[in-house]
């Protein structure tokens, strides 16, 4: 048996790096990725809470989470597609357009 | 069936105004002319079932529906019918129709045509209504709805620049009167409970009214019969209101709307009488005006004004009438006069007609033989209003000046008296300057001179005719006592109070007094327009001052723009300068710029970088769990 505070140590580390990797990434695929991974360390974390607490509430969330995540998936890819269309680019700085 | 009376032109004028676009001239012309006469033939009709009626179970009254219910106030949308009430209605539906009928060939070629029978019919729905009401608000309503009408009508060429201004002057020296007005209704209303006059007259007759109250009210009522019947000091609007059609002037502005302010203070008789100081006041305003107007008609070139003028002027012998407590001599006069004025006003229209719309007396003149009809039936109406003994007009001002001898107001007598010379003189000098004489008619106009077509002449000679007979039943009372068939159709209205009795030898003498001063007037005239012409300029030229004043009108116009309206025009001028441009514009285009400047200041954040969004966003996470967790 894991004990319960590996599991969170995990999540935060992966949320952490994805955080990183949010801010210090340029293009919009990598950064989209990081979302990904911060998303999936808040489903580690509910699922582990979940299990400890003996109840299926967490687990629920989680399915919640990753149907929402590729739907998001698939509307953020399909931006960045016609995004690349547009500029030939997919940095995060070249987009500017509601700069006050 | 009386309360369908104000029904008929009221529909006709909705039909008109709703589908008059798509109707025929033809039918506009029939249906706004028979709607009229169907008031007319159901006012016939209820008169004389008034006449079976015992005075004790007066007046009718068909209440509709409750129309205003508020509290312990109700006011019904109720139509009463009563001899005051009758007599107005025959006039307003009888005079109306000829009107109507005269119309159709005065503004046939006009390209307004449809509107004008919409507002025409409107008014006389209105001023049914005016009449008829049961209650003072009700009245109120048809009041205010002639004065709408009268505003549409006097500015119905609204493209010209004067008669657009004409309009508005009636309308807002009307506003004045009507303020007077409500505020006197409120006060019933308040002492009352009620503004049925039924209930009023009980109160008053019931001893709820004290005199200081019934002379506050009657007052506030008589300033809203100024502004309507155009007495001093709000006269100003009439002789203005001549810019619009002649029609109107003859059926509003002489027979019918103008004469509203007589009907509302015999309506209220009672009140007037209880007041007494009240009755004074109605009687001093209309002897002063009847003799200011009169002396303001004497220089007047414009055909239509000098009988603007005398209109002015009759109204006043009305409210002398009124004044000295002959309610029942006043309303007689009213009835009178709409007949010969609204025949003055139709003849004047006619000769306008004929001359391509010339208004000008002094390019008139010799008309006697190109206009066959009109001629005769303008002279019937000028003998009428001049007072010449067998016409109408003679004994309607007899039994008003009589009346006030034998009151013994003998100061408003012997004004009276002075008006009516003045009254014949001018009523002469526009026969003879129009129809006698050398012509001084343009050549242009000369070319196209003709007779009115017959829907313009037949509506003169019934007209002339009742000119001619509508007095014979009033008669004076050296003809018997029971002569007065009208006075006394009106008592059960009109509560004779005390009436001081003249002997009969007194009653002739006035009689004579009065016939002589209407012939001397127009001997006068006849001196100074036909006999030698060189007279009025030898005046003139003796007496410039005199003659400056009287041809400016006692430049009263002047004198109420340079004291009401400049300071008005003027004031808000400057309260648009400084308070509305200033402060009110100041104070909105002053948020708009604090909005654009605190948008601009803060543009700064908006970087348009995700990841500054994204930062500010975890900062923002932080500091909340922060502030959770410690």
């Amino acid at each position: 048996m894991i004990p319960l505070g590996y599991f969170i140590g995990l999540s935060v580390l992966l949320f952490a790096l994805g955080v990183i990797a949010f801010f210090i990434k340029r293009d919009l695929m990598t950064m989209f990725m990081a979302v990904e991974v911060m998303l999936n360390a808040a489903n580690l974390a509910f699922v582990a809470l979940a299990k400890a607490a003996g109840s299926p509430a967490g687990q629920v969330i989680v399915f919640f989470v990753i149907t929402v995540a590729a739907a998001e998936a698939a509307v953020g890819l399909a931006i960045i597609l016609l995004v690349f269309r547009q500029k030939k680019s997919i940095k995060a700085e070249d987009m500017r357009l509601m700069k006050g | 069936m009386f309360w369908l009376i104000p029904l008929f032109p009221g529909a006709s004028a909705l039909i008109l105004a709703v589908f008059g676009k798509w109707l025929p001239k033809k039918a506009v012309s029939w249906q706004a002319c028979l709607s009229v006469f169907a008031s007319f033939v159901v006012s016939v009709i209820s008169f004389f079932g008034l006449l079976q009626i015992p005075a004790e179970s007066l007046p009718l009254v068909k209440t509709l529906f409750p129309w205003i219910q508020s509290g312990s106030f109700q006011a019904d949308l109720s139509l009463q019918l009563d001899p005051l009430s009758s007599i107005m209605t025959l006039v307003v539906s009888g005079v109306g129709f000829l009107i109507h009928v005269y119309s159709v060939g005065y503004m046939a070629h006009d390209k307004g045509y449809k509107r004008y029978f919409t507002y025409l019919n409107l008014f006389t729905f209105a001023m049914l209504i005016l009449v008829m009401g049961a209650n003072l608000v009700l009245m109120f309503v048809g009041w205010e709805g002639v004065g709408l009408c009268s505003y549409l009508l006097i500015g119905f060429w609204f493209e010209k620049h004067s008669a657009a201004n004409a309009g508005k002057k009636a309308f807002i020296v009307n506003r004045i009167g009507d303020a007077g007005f409500i505020l006197g209704i409120f006060f019933i209303l308040l002492v009352v409970g009620s503004g049925d006059f039924r209930a009023i007259n009980g109160a008053i007759q019931g001893g709820v009214v004290t005199q200081g109250m019934a002379t506050l009210i009657a007052l506030l009522l008589f300033v809203g019969a100024t502004g309507k019947s155009a007495q001093i000091p709000l006269y100003v609007w009439l002789p203005d209101a001549m810019e619009g059609p002649t029609p109107v002037s003859a059926l509003i502005h002489a027979a019918t709307m103008v004469t509203a302010g007589v009907y509302l203070v015999s309506r209220m008789n009672l009140l007037f009488t209880l007041s007494g100081v009240a009755g004074q006041v109605v009687g001093l305003i209309g002897a002063v005006t009847a003799i200011f107007a009169a002396t303001m008609a004497l220089t007047q070139n414009d055909i239509k004004r000098v009988l603007a003028y005398s209109t002015i002027s009759q109204i006043g012998y009305m409210f002398i009438g009124c004044g000295v407590g002959a309610y029942a001599a006043g309303m007689f006069h009213l009835y009178t006069h709409a007949f010969f004025k609204s025949l003055l006003f139709l003849a004047a229209g006619s000769v306008m007609h004929a001359l391509s719309g010339e208004l000008d007396m002094r390019k008139m003149g010799g008309l006697r033989k190109y206009l066959p009809l009109t001629y005769p039936t303008f002279l019937v109406g000028a003998i009428a209003i001049a007072g010449v003994p067998f016409l109408s007009g003679f004994f309607s001002k007899d039994a008003i000046l009589t009346r006030a001898f034998a009151q013994g107001q003998y100061f408003i007598w012997a004004l009276g008296l002075m008006g009516a010379v003045l009254t014949a003189f001018y009523m002469f000098r526009l026969v003879f300057l129009t129809f006698f004489g050398q012509e001084r008619i343009e050549q242009q106009a000369k070319e196209h001179l003709h007779e009115s077509p017959r829907v313009m002449t037949v509506p003169l000679v019934i007209l002339a005719f009742f000119a001619i007979v509508a007095g014979y039943v009033g008669l004076p009372v050296v003809f018997g006592e029971k002569a007065n068939l009208f006075g006394r159709f009106l008592e059960p209205v009109i509560h004779p109070g005390s009436e001081a009795h003249l002997g009969l030898s007194t009653e002739w003498m006035l009689i004579l007094i009065s016939v002589a001063v209407a012939l001397c007037g127009i001997y006068i005239a006849y001196v100074f327009y036909l006999k030698s012409p060189q007279t009025p300029h030898r005046v003139v030229a003796r007496f410039p001052f005199l003659y400056r004043v009287l041809h400016n009108k006692y430049y009263v116009d002047e004198a109420y723009n340079a004291v009401f309206v400049k300071p008005l025009v003027n004031g808000s001028r400057a309260v648009y300068d400084h308070f509305d441009l200033r402060v009110i514009d100041g104070a909105i285009d002053g948020t708009a710029a604090a909005a654009g400047f605190a948008g601009k200041a803060l543009s700064w954040l908006q970087s348009g970088l995700v990841k500054d969004y994204a930062l500010a966003f975890l900062l923002g996470v932080a500091l909340f769990l922060g502030f959770l967790l410690f």
